[in-house]
């Protein structure tokens, strides 16, 4: 995706105008790249087709993983390699093990959940994003289309089918 | 998207059918019960007693040495299969209490967070409401028939003579004031009054507001609505906490926990969710709630899944630190419950219902929005909370005579049944969606 420079933006002045776009712009066969809006707009995740989020799973399996770390941390420290005796109670037992548990279950989950997100999402440190209109963190609802994908289309019929679709502006953007 | 939808009014028909099924479920309950009663009397005269006994004086010599000496009132107790019977008919009757004053809650918490996307689904918890009058001539007059044996600190003989109970003589002026300590228990009983009063006159001023609103749809309605919730949170925070504390902590007399009021209010509350959300997909199924969709239910479901993981921290908070204090007489509240039949494979079943199964089964996105998957979760809670409240109620009174069978199951098919039929009855009388909500195009464009 790096590798794209040119691409079509369409300038959305109204959310409504905007969901009705993108499913006008899909249904001329043209695919979007991306759709950038000042604030969440519901339903925009439906029409873009995009698929649900697998980052849940991630959060589970590094649930798990906390679960089990603390565990084993616990049980190893106080039941095997340094076992002392607290308030009379086992070496090994669950009760006091739980919030520790619970804790590292917590922090793992978090700290895997933002991890994940950041590469998934290609963030990272000394990466700028690529902004294709600056209005779009103001009032304006932005979509990019990428010519390099959309071959069987010339930039002109994007340019048009745009217009059609309800955008306010249709402007080239060419990274360099 | 600012286009409005138009609601349909809906009103819920009572149908003969649903009376039919809930007179059968009553029937059976009562032929259960009577079963189970006529079991626990033959089985009186049996070898229970000696194992009993046995393990009462275990736990008495290791645990409230203070105690022996009256051993818990037993001498003047009715025979044990009449206590069981008291036994459970003051837990159901603790256990659907909640349910009624829960539904109550669930809308003043609606109001007073101003909340918008519940709008259309509100008049089933105000149904659920309509159960407190009827919970408070059970709870008084069942409390008449059940002190004996209950209620320890009821027994005159505790306060008195050189036997007498010094633990309990401190905590008697909570009991009695403004009376001597063993006569009647005023302050307790006013408390009881005061508080079903309460709980009735805060739902009638709301229902008649929800009346009101549906008449003439001035949005005054909802502002007094509010500022009514907001009293009755204040209220209901002290009341559920002291309620807990004289209705099912003081079974325990000589024990106490801080966190006894949180525990009963969480176990109350979940079971209270669980309940609006089975009642709004069987509505659903039979073509009510046209307005509630999946947004909705999910909502709900995460309800159920959140406050499942709040009940169960309150256990654990409460487990934890009397497991690690380590001081005898708190500790014995839980060596009672885990010891011996059946309270011990109670005990843990009621982790697994209430907090191993909702958190699993409600845990993704897809099981809370899917009404097949509510429609498992939400019996399990309520099936599961309700043995909570066995567990928090039977060991005190039976110690290790206590039982689980027929007569139990019986007498809850006998509560469920007649609770159900109140909040359906109570569900008919009023259109099912108020449609001059002011937040109901809220809830109609209700999405997450």
């Amino acid at each position: 995706m790096e590798t794209n420079k040119n691409f079509i933006v369409g300038i959305f002045d109204d959310e409504d105008i905007l969901l009705e776009g993108v499913e006008k712009v899909r249904d001329k066969g043209v695919k979007i790249h991306e759709v950038y809006t000042p604030f969440p707009v519901h339903g925009l995740d439906e029409a873009l087709g995009y698929k649900r989020s697998r980052l849940p799973i991630a959060a589970f399996l590094f649930g798990l993983t906390g679960t089990s770390l603390a565990l084993t941390m616990q049980i190893w420290m106080l039941g095997i390699d340094w076992p002392m005796i607290i308030g009379g109670k086992n070496f090994v037992s669950l009760p006091p093990f739980i919030p520790v548990t619970f804790e590292l279950t917590v922090l793992l989950a978090a700290l895997g959940m933002v991890a994940t997100f950041m590469i998934v999402s290609d963030l990272k440190p000394y990466k700028w994003p690529r902004q294709f209109d600056l209005r779009s963190t103001d009032d304006k609802h932005v979509m990019a289309i990428d010519l390099a994908i959309n071959t069987n289309l010339s930039s002109d019929d994007i340019k048009r089918i745009l217009k059609e679709a309800g955008a306010s502006e249709a402007n080239d953007k060419n990274f360099e | 998207m600012g286009h409005h939808i138009t609601v349909e009014s809906e009103q819920y028909i009572f149908k003969a059918e649903t009376k039919k099924k809930l007179f059968i479920l009553i029937a059976a309950g009562l032929v259960l019960f009577a079963i189970g009663v006529f079991m626990a009397m033959t089985s009186d005269h049996g070898g229970h007693e000696g194992h009993a006994a046995i393990s009462k004086t275990e736990m008495l010599a290791s645990a409230e040495p203070a105690q022996v000496g009256h051993a818990e009132g037993e001498h003047h107790g009715s025979a044990n299969w009449v206590k069981r019977i008291y036994t459970s008919l003051w837990m159901n009757n603790i256990y659907f209490v909640g349910l009624g004053i829960v539904g109550l809650f669930f809308v003043c918490i609606q109001y007073a967070a101003q909340a918008g996307w519940s709008s259309g689904l509100k008049r089933v918890p105000l149904a659920m409401g309509r159960w407190i009058p009827i919970a408070a001539l059970l709870t008084i007059g069942l409390w008449f028939l059940v002190k004996g044996d209950l209620f320890h600190w009821t027994h005159h003989d505790v306060y008195e003579g050189a036997n007498a109970d010094k633990l309990l003589t401190k905590k008697s002026p909570y009991f009695f004031w403004p009376l001597h300590a063993g006569s009647f228990p005023l302050f307790y009983f006013v408390r009881m009054v005061l508080f079903f009063g309460l709980w009735y006159w805060f739902f009638l001023a709301i229902k008649k507001k929800m009346e009101a609103e549906d008449l003439d749809g001035s949005t005054t309605h909802w502002y007094k609505s509010r500022s009514l919730s907001a009293w009755f949170l204040v209220f209901f925070g002290v009341s559920s906490s002291v309620a807990a504390w004289d209705w099912v902590m003081s079974i325990d007399a000589h024990w106490f926990s801080t966190m006894f009021g949180w525990y009963v209010f969480a176990s109350w509350w979940v079971t209270g969710l669980a309940f609006i959300v089975y009642v709004v997909v069987k509505l659903k199924e039979a073509g009510y709630l046209k307005i509630v969709n999946s947004n909705h239910l999910h909502d709900l479901g995460k309800f159920c899944f959140a406050f499942s993981v709040f009940w169960t921290y309150i256990w654990f908070s409460q487990f934890l630190l009397i497991y690690y204090a380590n001081i005898p007489e708190e500790t014995v509240y839980f060596i009672e419950r885990m010891r011996v039949a059946p309270y011990n494979w109670i005990f843990y079943l009621n982790l697994f219902l209430n907090f191993v199964f909702p958190f699993l089964l409600l845990m993704t996105r897809d099981a809370k929005r899917h009404m097949s998957m509510l429609k498992v979760v939400a019996p399990i809670i309520m099936i599961g909370h309700w043995f909570d409240f066995y567990n928090m109620i039977t060991p005190g009174v039976m110690q290790y005579g206590g039982g689980f069978g027929l007569l139990e199951i019986g007498l809850f098919m006998i509560f469920l049944g007649t609770f159900v039929y109140v909040v359906l009855n109570g569900l008919s009388k009023l259109p099912l969606v108020g449609k001059n909500h002011p937040m109901l195009q809220e809830s109609l464009h209700h999405h997450i």
